[in-house]
């Protein structure tokens, strides 16, 4: 029996796909939680002297948890709004024999590919008092007199973009739960029909807990995309997310600690920090999600 | 049975219904810019919602662009930098997926586990380490920044999605090349065609956050020659907020080759999302 050859053509098959990821992926990520320990003044390691800045600094905690709970805000309405349409749309489209349901996924879905940039400056225009589109909009249903601008407004900003980004991301929730509606087998549906139950029965007594594990992955995936969100807010707001820093995300934070603004030196350290913070709040989500949810439920094998 | 029809024809009227309402939600918005660009702006604001026609026809937006930005560079940028990175996720997740996929080796679960931690970790939150490094490379103000970081970021979950794909492939297959006397590279070589709906899935599914990605082209290459159509547009209609003629075509222009891209290879895209329900 001869010795087993040392397997070079493993080592050349993963390489260069392992030593990109962990020189541009994984090393980055540690180097900066690294740097979330150091000091910005000193460069010495000081345990957890930022953290303990972030959150009680009287300048730096406001605009943390600020932030913190803006950002709760922006899932929350992202969570009831875009992920029951999605749903609805989902539904909808899966319907068997409907004509056109090709041609519907394909147009609901395009906002959803378009960038951030485009989709902020779009909306921008359209709710614009100057251009006056939505007023003659809401004119034409006799609405007129409530029309504000929104975006400009310290109490409508937030909940306008937060509503601006259901409206471009909805396509994907919409596709995942077709995807799930598709693979029920159909005699499942059509025994029940037989047995004489509406549509409405159908869809929340049988495809609705099939689909549930499609629940858990769309809401975490809403989940990690809005506290990794930014362009949006960016784009529309600029990095000081105004009104009076009403629609401060976790990504604007981030961008502006890093970074700085006006009179507010960039500081790396700072910065790392709060991305060690969005991390720590991504990992929960995603704990809870596979703890709380995924193991609790019943996947059906269908 | 003719309740039963009568139920179905009352249940397709209502989805038709819902679904052009909504519809209409999503591509409104859309259309009204497109429309827009062509109008002088004497139209834009008194009548934004009719098409142009003879008399308000006018392309003052698109001259404007074409003299004050450089969007051909960005343009030009923006496909280097996504084909090359798409080019770069597919050859060496592909090979790493058949190794992972293919290789019963020590240490193959853990491995599988630690290119998979980017699928759920968003890689802006590295950002402060990317700059630090690409700063210490002499990278900064590179398309190669840009690849680089895009490859990693794409690399999870095409390694995920690809090595799900192979280890579908019956064994009896590289088997038999085996006992020809191929090698393992020209197994790989022999493998690879047969993923192939896998790997365009792949493609259009990691393009998509590259094309239109702000972020990274903002921290990492700002700078005029390596602008990026994203963030090329954004700057330009943050200079231009007040001419609405340049704002709308800056905006069709930077929508059309996505959008023209999107309805080439909807189909792809869809049965790519679909394809784990109707395998």
């Amino acid at each position: 029996m001869r010795a087993k050859k040392f397997p070079t053509h493993i080592v050349v098959f993963l390489l260069p796909a392992f030593i990109v990821y962990t020189m541009f992926m994984i090393w980055p990520l540690a180097d900066s939680l690294r740097l979330s320990f150091v000091s910005n003044e000193t460069g010495q390691f000081v345990y957890f002297q930022n953290y303990i800045k972030l959150l009680s600094d009287d300048l730096l905690s406001v605009r943390f948890w600020g932030a913190v709970r803006n950002n709760l805000i922006f899932f929350a309405i992202n969570m009831v709004v875009q992920n029951p349409i999605g749903l609805l749309l989902a539904a909808l489209l899966s319907r068997r024999n409907l004509k056109g349901s090709k041609i519907y996924r394909t147009l609901l879905f395009m906002p959803t590919m378009l960038s951030v940039v485009i989709i902020g400056f779009i909306w921008q225009l359209i709710l614009s008092p100057l251009w006056g589109i939505s007023e003659s909009i809401l004119g034409s249903v006799g609405l007129e007199q409530f029309f504000q601008p929104w975006l400009g407004l310290e109490d409508t900003a937030l909940n306008t973009l937060a509503l601006i980004s259901v409206w471009q991301f909805i396509g994907i929730p919409m596709m995942l739960f077709y995807a799930a509606l598709l693979g029920i087998p159909e005699d499942l549906v059509e025994a029940a029909h037989v047995d004489g139950a509406t549509s409405w029965n159908v869809f929340w007594k049988i495809k609705f807990p099939l689909i549930l594990p499609t629940v858990g992955i769309v809401s975490i995936l809403t989940f990690v995309g809005n506290f990794n969100a930014f362009d949006l807010i960016y784009t529309v707001k600029g990095a000081l997310a105004g009104p009076n820093y009403s629609t401060d995300i976790m990504g604007t934070l981030f961008f502006r600690t890093f970074f700085g603004q006006q009179l507010q030196l960039g500081n790396p350290e700072m910065g790392a920090t709060v991305a060690a913070m969005m991390l720590l709040i991504i990992l929960t989500g995603v704990v809870i999600y596979l703890v709380g949810w995924q193991r609790r439920i019943t996947s059906y094998e269908i | 049975m003719i309740e039963r029809i009568k139920q179905q024809i009352y249940d397709h009227f209502f989805a038709h219904l819902m679904l052009l309402i909504y519809g209409t939600i999503a591509l409104f918005p859309i259309v009204l810019v497109i429309i827009n660009s062509f109008k002088s702006r004497k139209a834009i604001f008194s009548a934004p919602m009719s098409l142009p026609t003879r008399e308000t026809f006018s392309l003052v937006g698109y001259s404007t662009v074409w003299e004050r930005a450089n969007f051909d560079l960005y343009f030009g940028n923006s496909i280097i930098i996504t084909v090359v990175s798409i080019f770069l996720i597919l050859l060496t997740g592909a090979m790493a997926a058949f190794a992972l996929s293919e290789y019963d080796f020590r240490g193959n679960g853990l491995m599988s586990l630690y290119m998979g931690l980017g699928i759920m970790i968003p890689i802006r939150l590295g950002t402060v380490g990317i700059l630090r490094l690409v700063v210490a490379l002499g990278l900064t103000n590179t398309r190669l920044a840009l690849i680089l970081v895009y490859t990693a970021q794409g690399l999870p979950l095409a390694i995920f999605v690809l090595q799900s794909f192979m280890s579908q492939i019956p064994r009896e297959l590289k088997e038999a090349a085996r006992v020809d006397g191929a090698s393992e590279y020209r197994i790989f070589s022999l493998i690879l065609p047969i993923v192939r709906p896998a790997v365009a899935t792949v493609a259009v599914f990691v393009m998509i956050p590259i094309w239109n990605d702000l972020w990274f082209p903002l921290i990492l290459a700002p700078g005029e020659s390596t602008k990026t159509v994203t963030l090329g547009a954004q700057q330009f209609l943050g200079q231009f907020v007040s001419d609405w003629n340049a704002v709308l075509s800056s905006l069709t222009l930077a929508m059309i080759p996505i959008l023209i891209l999107y309805l080439l290879f909807s189909r792809q895209l869809i049965s790519g999302i679909t394809a784990g329900a109707v395998k």
